[in-house]
C-alpha cells in the first residue's frame, strides 16, 4: 500500500493551512475527501441531477438507480444479506435517534431497562435518556475499565430480566477500545436481548460483517468514511425494520393515503421519508469504492501500525499521559500532558499545522469517569503516515518548551 | 510570533498560579459559567460591602491556560472597586477583546493595564475568545445576581 499515492488522492493535502503542511490527526471526527468523492458531487449536480423514486422521466430514474446502487454498495460492503436491511439517513446520530424512537415506541414499557456502557458517544445515550421521560424506562451502565475497554463479563453483570436492548460502540473514540461485539451478541441474544452498535468508529477502520456479527442494529456515519456529510447508514436486520413503525412521516414512505387512513411503503422506503440527500448517498458509493480498492484489511493494519508506533513514541515522551491501554485498539490517542491543559496544546499543536481535538469528544460520561474535564486525542486515517506522528511528537515538545515543562 | 503574543509569560504564570482560585467566606453574590463544548467551567464568588465596593472576589473553576489566567487578573483588578466601576473595567475589557485596540478606562492604571492587555493575544484565535471572556461574563451575571449559567459559546 502506498501511502505517498493514496495521500494523492485527496486534495485536501495539496495546499498549506497557515503555511504549514497538513498533518490531519482528527478523523475520528470526521475523515478528508478523496477526490472521487468530491468530483462526483459536482459531477452528479452538473449532469445527472433529479429526485430520486417520485418522476418517470430519464434523470429521475437514472439518479434512482444510481441512489440505489450505493444502496447495494453498501450491502456487500458490510455483508448484509438483504439490500433492503441498509435504510439512509443522515447520520449515524439519526440512525440510533430512528432506532431508539420506533424500538422505544414499540417495545419499552415503565421500568424496562436500556443497557449502554460508559463509553458512548453522546448520540448513543441522547437519544435514549428522552424515552427516561417518554417512558419512565432507566438506563444502565456497564463501566469501564482501568484499560479503558467494556468486557464482556461487564454487560454480562449489568444484564437483568428488565434489559430490553443493548447499546455498544463498536470502537470507543476516546480510548480506542474495540468491543468484542460478536461475543456480546451471542449472549444478549441467548437471553432474548437485541443488540444495536454504534459502529461511527468502526466502519471506518474495521472489516464489517453483519452476517457474522449478528447484531440487530448497526449505525454507520458516511463522513468519516471518506464521504459526504449528511450520510449515514442504519443496518437492521429486516425482521425489525418490517416490525417497527416508521419514523418520520412525509413523502416517499407511503403507499396510501386517504382522509380516513394511510398506509405506509414497502422497505426501504418505509424509513425515508422526504427528499433524501441524493447527491452525498450517489457520491458515498465512491467512498465505498475508495475502501474497497484499497482493502479495509490493508488500512486496518496501516492504522495499527501508525498506532503501535505512536503509542510507543509518545509513551517515552515524558509528561504524556495516554488514556486507557485497551488490548484491542483502534487508531485514537486520547492523551493529556501533565500542567497543559488540552485546549492549549490542541492551539499550539494547530500552529504547526497538526490538527487535532480536545475536549471531551462527545463522552461527558467517560470524561466524568476518568476524572478528567478534557482530553487531547490524536486520531488516524489511511492517509496518515509516521511523519505525522513524529511531527505530533515534536510539536508536543514545542508545548513543553512554551510552558516550560521539561 | 502570534504563539507568543498569546501564552506571554504573564499568562502562564497566572495559568499555573491562579491568585484568589478559592470561595469566598460569606459571599454575597455568586455566579457560574461553563463551556460546555469545551469543558471549562468557573464559579465567581463576590463579596460586596455597604458601600457596594468588591471587598473580596474569588474562584473556583478548571479550564486551559488563558481561561485560568483570565480569571486570576480579573479578579485580581476589580478587588476594592465599587459596583460601577466594576461594570465599566468589564465593559471596557470586553470591548477591547471584541474590536478596540486598547483599553480606554481611567479606573485601572497603566500598568494594570498592560497586564490585561496580555490578553489581547487571543484576538488571533477566535475559537480561544471564549475562553479569555467567560470570566468576565461571569462576573457581570454575578452582578447582577443573575441565576444563569453564563456561556460564551454560541
Amino acid at each position: 500500500m502506498n501511502i505517498d499515492q493514496i495521500k494523492k488522492e485527496f486534495p485536501i493535502f495539496d495546499n498549506k493551512v497557515q503555511n504549514n503542511d497538513l498533518v490531519y490527526l482528527d478523523s475520528a471526527n470526521s475523515s478528508q475527501k478523496p477526490r472521487i468523492v468530491i468530483d462526483r458531487i459536482y459531477d452528479f449536480y452538473s449532469k445527472e441531477f433529479s429526485n430520486v423514486g417520485r418522476s418517470v422521466h430519464y434523470l429521475a430514474v437514472a439518479a434512482t438507480n444510481l441512489y440505489e446502487q450505493t444502496r447495494t454498495s453498501v450491502q456487500k460492503y458490510i455483508n448484509a444479506s438483504d439490500k433492503n436491511e441498509i435504510v439512509f439517513t443522515k447520520g449515524a446520530t439519526e440512525a440510533i435517534n430512528l432506532v431508539a424512537n420506533t424500538f422505544g415506541q414499540k417495545y419499552l414499557d415503565e421500568g424496562d431497562e436500556v443497557l449502554i456502557t460508559e463509553l458512548e458517544h453522546h448520540s448513543n445515550y441522547v437519544p435514549w435518556h428522552f424515552l427516561r421521560k417518554s417512558k419512565k424506562i432507566n438506563i444502565e451502565f456497564a463501566e469501564v475499565n482501568d484499560q479503558g475497554e467494556v468486557t464482556l463479563e461487564e454487560i454480562k453483570k449489568k444484564i437483568t430480566d428488565r434489559t430490553k436492548i443493548i447499546c455498544v460502540t463498536h470502537l470507543s473514540n476516546v480510548t480506542g477500545a474495540i468491543l468484542p461485539i460478536k461475543e456480546i451478541v451471542s449472549f444478549a441474544h441467548s437471553k432474548g436481548i437485541p443488540v444495536l452498535v454504534d459502529g461511527c468508529q468502526g466502519a471506518p477502520h474495521l472489516k464489517l460483517d453483519m452476517q457474522d456479527l449478528d447484531c440487530d442494529f448497526y449505525a454507520i456515519s458516511g463522513h468519516k468514511m471518506y464521504g459526504p456529510t449528511g450520510i449515514g447508514v442504519l443496518y437492521a436486520k429486516k425482521k425489525w425494520l418490517e416490525d417497527l413503525p416508521p419514523y418520520q412521516g412525509g413523502g416517499g414512505m407511503i403507499r396510501e393515503v386517504k382522509k380516513k387512513g394511510i398506509s405506509y411503503g414497502e422497505l426501504p422506503n418505509k424509513y425515508e421519508a422526504g427528499t433524501m440527500a441524493t447527491a452525498q448517498v450517489i457520491a458515498f458509493n465512491e467512498s465505498i469504492k475508495f475502501l474497497e480498492k484499497i482493502g479495509i484489511e490493508n488500512i486496518e493494519k496501516h492504522e495499527t501500525e501508525l498506532l503501535d508506533y505512536a503509542v510507543d513514541l509518545l509513551g517515552k515522551n515524558n509528561s504524556v499521559n495516554i488514556i486507557g491501554n485497551p488490548k484491542n485498539k483502534g487508531g485514537v490517542i486520547s492523551f493529556t500532558i501533565e500542567g497543559i491543559h488540552p485546549h492549549d496544546i490542541a492551539t499550539i499543536l494547530d500552529e504547526d499545522g497538526v490538527a487535532i481535538r480536545a475536549g471531551h469528544h462527545c463522552c461527558q460520561i467517560l470524561h466524568e469517569k476518568l476524572g478528567l474535564p478534557a482530553t487531547a486525542r490524536a486520531s488516524f486515517g489511511v492517509y496518515n503516515t509516521k511523519d505525522d506522528i513524529d511531527q505530533l511528537n515534536n510539536s508536543i515538545n514545542n508545548c513543553k518548551k512554551i510552558f516550560n515543562l521539561k | 510570533m502570534n504563539l507568543k503574543e498569546l501564552y506571554q509569560e504573564i499568562i502562564l504564570e497566572h495559568g499555573k498560579n491562579p491568585r484568589n482560585l478559592r470561595k469566598t467566606d460569606n459571599f454575597t453574590r455568586d455566579a457560574k459559567g461553563n463551556n460546555p463544548l469545551c469543558g471549562d467551567n468557573v464559579h465567581i464568588y463576590l463579596k460586596l460591602n455597604d458601600n457596594n465596593k468588591v471587598e473580596d472576589i474569588s474562584f473556583e473553576g478548571n479550564g486551559c491556560a488563558i481561561t485560568m489566567a483570565s480569571a486570576s487578573i480579573m479578579t485580581d483588578l476589580v478587588r476594592g472597586k465599587e459596583e460601577k466601576e466594576v461594570k465599566e473595567i468589564v465593559t471596557d475589557f470586553l470591548d477591547m477583546i471584541k474590536e478596540k485596540d486598547e483599553l480606554n478606562t481611567q479606573l485601572l492604571s497603566e500598568d494594570e493595564k498592560t497586564k490585561l492587555m496580555c490578553l489581547s493575544g487571543v484576538k488571533q484565535y477566535p475559537m480561544r475568545v471564549k475562553c479569555a471572556t467567560l470570566s468576565w461574563h461571569t462576573l457581570t451575571s454575578a452582578m447582577n445576581n443573575s441565576q444563569e449559567i453564563a456561556s460564551t459559546e454560541d
